[in-house]
């Protein structure tokens, strides 16, 4: 008799089928065969997977587990670990990178993936996010009904400051502390902003939170409003993202007319509004005092600090600037109590952390995961190694302001200690993976525009000494500079870190110092021997692979 | 987009920013956003136009044109003299130059004959640079208009020029 207990789909819709879907689908057959499991495995096609890089796929129910991209060879072990020993096999399932539709899938395999944890992007993907009946579904304004009806706002912070959130803009400090600065602070009134102007060169997470959960942020600007005793918020979103503006418009005027937002909110004496404001452009408007001024119509040129925000920020008065991602672990924090968050992640870096996986890898996009995994984890498993089999050079952590990881530290865990102690930042969560094709010159210059292009032109060691980074580099990679140029280049890039007046000029040749820490022989070799030793950099009358021969080098 | 508007034109399409934003020191962004939209640049000519709404001395509040003019010229998606028919946003950050950028944007500067940040002589083409779009796990990515075309690769760069007329 035939009882059929699982069934396997495999995609083959016109790109799948180029990519070997046919063979896929007949190895099953055959491996299913070998098995003896015919009578109890069905195996069927299924056309439409929606656009996606990681096909042929393979979905297996009752698991629903989504493998992807299934090669004729994995097909056994498939075959053999989920379909006969019944355990789904973690390194062949498809990264649910970017947030198509088929996301929705992760609910029904939860565990599927044993280190991906949601807390932030629990329900992105999952709800309509222009539906606040969806997102009330999903455990919406619980915690905000929660705050206003059950606690003080006292009480509010305590738990978030218990839960040990740190900001998740960069610097990560403490959210619950910067609550109560700004909740001591005397001053009326008071306002809370949230900054979603992410800017930094290969993030997207604030994005992909705006576009797939507006109403959570929503919900934790209100909440973080009530704790600090504001009844005004401003959401700042970079002009860069016109869908994200429209989500939050849309989810604004919901929440009003359903009294989750504005006078009398869950009809207690509470009253909030919330008023967007797109950017028009401008990196240097993340930093919360440029943001500040960039919200009063003026230029984005950061303030001098002290006084900080938290006691005259916007129109001089106290006020709590708070990142998308920041605001996004408030309203889980109080649905399910400091303690379950603490649970999550490291003790000293508590709850989960969204990355943006990016370069060299076969799979890129976004995901979300506890405190405490490393980089080579992020590769193998979410990554799924490097793209064409390349050698790992280095990471860049956190944007173009962070960090060079080269290959060999791809081991230390990724929270706010480990990453302190090894001299790193986790920044905004960008991971920038490059192979062995990268030329860290290159990668410098390209780094050193942007800067020389971001800088708002306010104090001089930032003016002056992006451009001058960029022209040097520029140089060494058109193989013109000398030795002494390096020493002129560490000279300006420690006098821009020292005394710059802001956080961009203070970062800005982060990367370039860590270039010259690991890869120093790489970059002398164009400026001695008029060599770029990846092949990248135009340097005129050379051929690369000439003097390789003659005079091997051992760049990184 | 026609260089020569008229000025009747702008002092409505001030009116009508202000109607919508206010007229406040704090709406000054959306109502210059406002205008780049309508027209594609800020005309010089609108800057008087909205300081004559928000400049309320006797209310204490004082907003000269050189205020306008600094917050116009400071921010990247605003242009101060006209741009192209079609405006191409090609970003130049690290992840999208490391994805292969370099030769898409040689690919596009061959295609249209112009360097970044040149405006075609038949204004048709805009060619400007931009830092990173936030659409990152597609790069390289460039923007036309409002158009985001990611994975880009030179040999597809012709094709999507032809697209628009």
């Amino acid at each position: 008799m035939k009882v059929i207990r699982s069934m396997v789909l495999v995609s083959v819709d016109q790109a799948s089928l180029e990519r070997g879907a046919e063979e896929v689908f007949h190895t099953f057959l055959d491996e299913i065969d070998e098995f003896g499991l015919s009578d109890q495995i069905a195996v069927a096609t299924i056309r439409d997977v929606g656009f996606r890089d990681d096909i042929p796929l393979v979905i297996v129910y009752p698991d629903a587990a989504v493998y992807g991209p299934v090669k004729p060879e994995d097909v056994h072990t498939i075959v053999e670990e989920h379909l006969h020993k019944g355990n789904i096999v973690p390194h062949l399932l498809a990264m649910m990178h970017e947030l198509a539709p088929e996301i929705a899938w992760m609910r029904s395999r939860k565990g599927a993936l044993p280190v991906q944890k949601r807390i932030v992007l629990e329900r992105a993907g999952i709800v309509d996010p222009e539906s606040l009946e969806d997102y009330v579904l999903y455990d919406g304004f619980q915690a905000l009904g929660k705050a206003l009806t059950q606690l003080t706002p006292a009480e509010v912070i305590a738990e978030v400051e218990k839960s040990g959130l740190q900001g998740r803009g960069g610097a990560g400090f403490p959210t619950g502390r910067k609550w109560s600065f700004v909740a001591s602070t005397p001053g009326n009134p008071k306002y809370v902003i949230c900054n979603a102007d992410e800017s930094e060169p290969g993030t997207f997470k604030d994005r992909l939170i705006l576009e797939g959960d507006p109403f959570s942020i929503v919900e934790a600007m209100t909440i973080a409003g009530y704790a600090i005793g504001a009844h005004e918020g401003y959401i700042y979103i970079r002009g860069e993202y016109p869908l994200a503006y429209r989500r939050i418009e849309n989810a604004l005027r919901q929440a009003e007319a359903h009294g989750l937002l504005g006078d009398h909110i869950f009809g207690t004496d509470y009253s909030f509004y919330i008023h967007p404001h797109a950017g028009a452009g401008a990196y240097i408007c993340g930093e919360e005092t440029a943001l500040i001024e960039s919200l009063e119509g003026k230029r984005g040129i950061p303030r001098a600090r002290p006084p900080y925000p938290t006691t005259y920020g916007l129109f001089g008065k106290p006020t709590v600037v708070n990142n998308v991602e920041t605001l996004a672990n408030v309203p889980p924090i109080l649905r399910n109590g400091a303690a379950w968050y603490r649970d999550v992640g490291l003790p000293k870096s508590t709850g989960t952390k969204v990355y943006t996986i990016l370069g060299c890898v076969n799979f890129t996009g976004l995901i979300e995961v506890p405190m405490g995994i490393t980089l080579r984890e992020v590769i193998d498993i979410y990554g799924k190694g490097m793209k064409d089999g390349k050698k790992l050079k280095l990471v860049q952590t956190g944007g173009s302001s962070g960090t060079i990881v080269p290959a060999s530290l791809q081991d230390t865990p990724m929270d706010f200690d480990s990453f302190r102690n090894a001299g790193v930042s986790l920044g905004s969560g960008a991971l920038l993976v490059c192979g062995e094709d990268t030329c860290v010159v290159d990668l410098a210059k390209v780094i050193l525009r942007f800067f020389r292009n971001e800088c708002c032109g306010k104090c001089t060691p930032c003016r002056i000494g992006t451009l001058r980074l960029y022209e040097i580099m520029s140089q060494i990679s058109e193989g013109k500079a000398s030795l002494s140029d390096l020493e002129v280049m560490q000279k300006i890039s420690e006098a821009m870190s020292e005394v710059s007046n802001c956080g961009l000029g203070q970062t800005a040749s982060t990367a370039l110092r860590d270039i010259l820490k690991y890869f120093r022989e790489e970059v002398e070799a164009h400026i001695t021997d008029h060599v770029c030793p990846v092949g990248v950099c135009p340097i005129a009358g050379h051929s690369p692979e000439l003097i390789l021969v003659q005079q091997p080098l051992h760049a990184g | 987009m026609d260089p020569e508007v008229k000025e009747l034109d702008i002092a409505s399409l001030v009116n009508k920013a202000i109607a919508e934003h206010g007229a406040t020191r704090e709406a000054v962004i959306p109502i210059l956003s406002e205008i780049n939209r309508a027209l594609g640049y800020i005309p010089a000519a609108a800057l008087p136009e909205i300081r004559r709404h928000i400049h309320v001395p006797e209310e204490g509040v004082f907003l000269a044109d050189s205020h306008l003019y600094s917050a116009a010229s400071f921010y990247q998606l605003f242009s101060l003299r006209p741009l192209g028919r079609h405006v191409i946003r090609f970003c130049e950050s690290a992840p999208c130059h490391v994805m292969g950028g370099r030769q898409v944007i040689q690919a596009l500067q061959d295609e249209l004959r112009l360097e970044p940040g040149e405006t075609g002589e038949d204004r048709k083409w805009s060619l400007l640079m931009t830092s990173c779009l936030g659409v990152c796990g597609v790069g390289p990515v460039f923007l036309v208009d409002d158009d985001i075309y990611g994975n880009a690769t030179p040999e597809q760069v012709a094709e999507i020029l032809a697209r628009y007329e």
